[in-house]
């Protein structure tokens, strides 16, 4: 097959005709242009939102909840195995919160292939007396660079040093709304009371925001080892384990092996937070259903195009036709300028889409929910440009395809005859 | 005897739209080489019809048809095509030059899907051919620069560019005034007399018919004197 004739003939073709070509090529780039700025910018914005919670939310966490006891000792003992029990009125006893043999624990957690990285915790409800009135407010006890390299702890910290909690001893990060509440400045000295009776005084040495106010309003953040000397409690004391894995999706199977190993609760991220997971996916199901529309309507353009051409080449058609062209070969020069228009505009609009993006990732986005972001966010992820290429090249085609379909099924007889 | 470059047997063909009437009745008709073959008839005999049938371009009928003995009758659409591009030149009444390509190109284009030669062979054959007409002076001028005549030269080298077995003419000088028509005579008797070109022309310019080798003349869609 001669294709190097076909593509000639295919663009002189087109050279003839080139101030609707180029409005073709405009609709394509166009299309793909919006295609790429929107897509990124949506999944930008939408990783932006779920980052403010799903990266701060561990995949799995284990802990001891307060919660009665499942199995009643009335029906464990042997007499009554064989009968229904009855009882009302049950309570959660005063369970210990922290969890059993936390040290092989984190061994065992450290040896594991699926996980990413362990992050303990003390989760502490407190009050920090401000004058005449106490505020109440949950004290995390952390490990600090387990928590910035995990879950991002370094980027919520709007005044202060994170590592300062373990540099400095009896040291606090207040919430912002916290510190608001408690006129608090840095190196300033709180009063923190635990709900045992035992008060603590503890040095401020940074504001944590996250961009969710309620949040804010009442954690604060020390270390492990304040914590435990907060509570009163050994070394080994932990309520939290935070893991993160390799494979997120892997989460609730992995949450259900470690809750029956360890004998605690656990949970997983898909079953903490899955209104995220369908906002996020409505969100990008709205730009994908925007921008193929968009080139679908490119290809409507193509379409005009090619079968306006073909109508005013059907001279050139049956003569081609005439002197030994089969409709094969017809078909293939309309197939030809189809995805060179195709080509020719989406391969510009890839290049403006990225253009575009990178104006919008610098137009200024300041939201005091959001403290670490000061312009728009944009997601540049390769997937969106091969999508939008191949896209473009079957929109195309297919508008190009029956076009030249007409033009292949030409009868030069009929032309020839006409004139 | 010599070779026979084009044979028709039995040739039918019916128009169906909108009664069915015979325009080819029972229509036989052999072409040899280097005959310069004219058809001839009244306007409605049937006479383009069965051009387009010798063609191949037409497949709508009963029949066999032969073309340097390879029979052309029942071939795929490909087939077909290649056949034309192979054996088969071209000359209309109208020039179907392509506007956007040069004289040159226009002359090359067949040369070029037929794919036998390189580009710069199909190139120097084609000037070759435009010399032979005279005509090699407008080789890089755009095909609708043209006038009349010349164009219909150049459709006549594009015609020649592979040495076609038959070269089929309908009415080529049908739209030329009469100076013109005659260059374009005096090509085709020199292709016959010079270069033994088989040449089959529909004509109903009788004049232009005297002068050939052999006339057809045809009515109500038979042959009745050749």
């Amino acid at each position: 097959m001669n294709y190097r004739l076909i593509v000639n003939i295919a663009i002189s073709l087109l050279k003839a005709r080139w101030r609707q070509t180029l409005v073709a090529a405009i609709g394509v780039t166009f299309s793909i242009t919006m295609f790429i700025a929107l897509l990124s910018f949506m999944t930008g914005l939408n990783g932006l939102l779920d980052g403010l919670i799903l990266n701060r939310t561990p995949h799995v966490r284990i802990y001891n909840d307060t919660k009665p006891t499942k199995r009643q000792p009335v029906t464990l003992a042997p007499e009554n195995k064989s009968a229904h029990n009855f009882i009302h009125s049950v309570k959660s006893a005063s369970g210990r919160l922290e969890i059993y043999n936390s040290a092989a624990i984190l061994d065992l957690l450290h040896h594991d292939g699926r996980v990413l990285g362990v992050a303990p915790k003390i989760v502490a409800p407190v009050f920090f007396n401000a004058g005449t009135i106490d505020i109440t407010g949950v004290v995390n006890g952390i490990d600090v660079q387990a928590e910035s390299s995990l879950f991002h702890f370094n980027d919520y910290i709007v005044a202060g040093n994170a590592i300062d909690l373990k540099n400095v001893p009896n040291s606090i990060i207040l919430g912002k709304g916290v510190a608001e509440k408690l006129l608090a400045e840095l190196g300033d000295v709180v009063q923190v009371t635990t709900s045992q009776g035992e008060t603590m005084p503890l040095k401020v040495v940074g504001y944590f925001q996250s961009g969710l106010q309620d949040f804010d309003k009442v954690q604060c953040y020390t270390s492990i080892n304040t914590a435990q000397k907060l509570l009163g409690k050994p070394n080994n004391y932990l309520t939290d384990i935070q893991i993160k894995l390799h494979d997120l999706n892997g989460a609730p199977a992995v949450a259900r092996e470690y809750g029956g190993l360890f004998q605690a609760d656990t949970e997983d991220i898909q079953t903490a937070n899955s209104q995220f997971e369908t906002g996020s996916f409505i969100r990008t199901l709205i730009s994908y259903s925007v921008g193929i529309t968009l080139l679908i309507v490119a290809g409507f353009g193509i379409y005009n195009i090619l079968n306006m051409m073909i109508y005013e080449k059907m001279d050139a058609i049956a003569i081609m036709k005439a002197t030994g062209f089969s409709g094969a070969d017809v078909n293939r020069i309309f197939i030809v300028i189809a995805l060179s228009i195709g080509l020719a505009g989406g391969s510009v609009g890839l290049i403006m889409g990225y253009i575009l993006s990178v104006v919008i990732n610098h137009i200024p986005f300041k939201t005091a929910a959001l403290p670490t972001i000061s312009t728009f966010p944009v997601n540049y992820n390769p997937v969106f440009y091969v999508i939008a290429t191949v896209f473009s090249l079957v929109t195309t085609y297919l508008a190009g395809f029956f076009p030249a379909r007409k033009a292949s099924k030409v009868d030069p007889v009929v032309i020839i005859r006409g004139k | 005897m010599s070779e026979v470059i084009l044979q028709a047997t039995h040739i039918k063909k019916y128009f169906h739209d909108p009664v069915t009437v015979p325009v080819l009745n029972d229509l036989s008709l052999s072409v040899n080489k280097g005959e310069f073959v004219s058809v001839v008839g009244k306007s409605g005999c049937g006479k383009s019809t069965l051009l387009y049938v010798l063609s191949t371009m037409d497949t709508d009928y009963e029949g066999e048809l032969w073309i340097e003995q390879e029979l052309v009758t029942g071939q795929k659409e490909k087939q077909l095509a290649r056949i034309r591009n192979e054996k088969i030149g071209f000359v209309f009444q109208f020039h179907y030059l392509l506007n956007e390509f040069s004289v040159l190109k226009n002359v090359m284009l067949p040369g070029l899907k037929l794919n036998k030669y390189s580009a710069e062979e199909i190139e120097h054959r084609a000037m070759e051919r435009l010399k032979m007409l005279y005509i090699d002076d407008l080789a890089l001028k755009g095909a609708n620069q043209l006038s009349g005549g010349q164009k219909q030269r150049v459709a006549i080298a594009r015609a020649l560019i592979n040495d076609p077995a038959i070269i089929m003419g309908d009415e080529p000088t049908g739209n030329l005034d009469k100076k013109n028509g005659q260059i374009v005579f005096d090509i085709f008797k020199e292709l016959a007399t010079q270069y033994h070109q088989t040449l089959l022309v529909v004509t109903h310019d009788t004049e232009f018919a005297q002068n050939t080798n052999r006339i057809i003349e045809m009515e109500d869609g038979k042959v009745i004197r050749q």
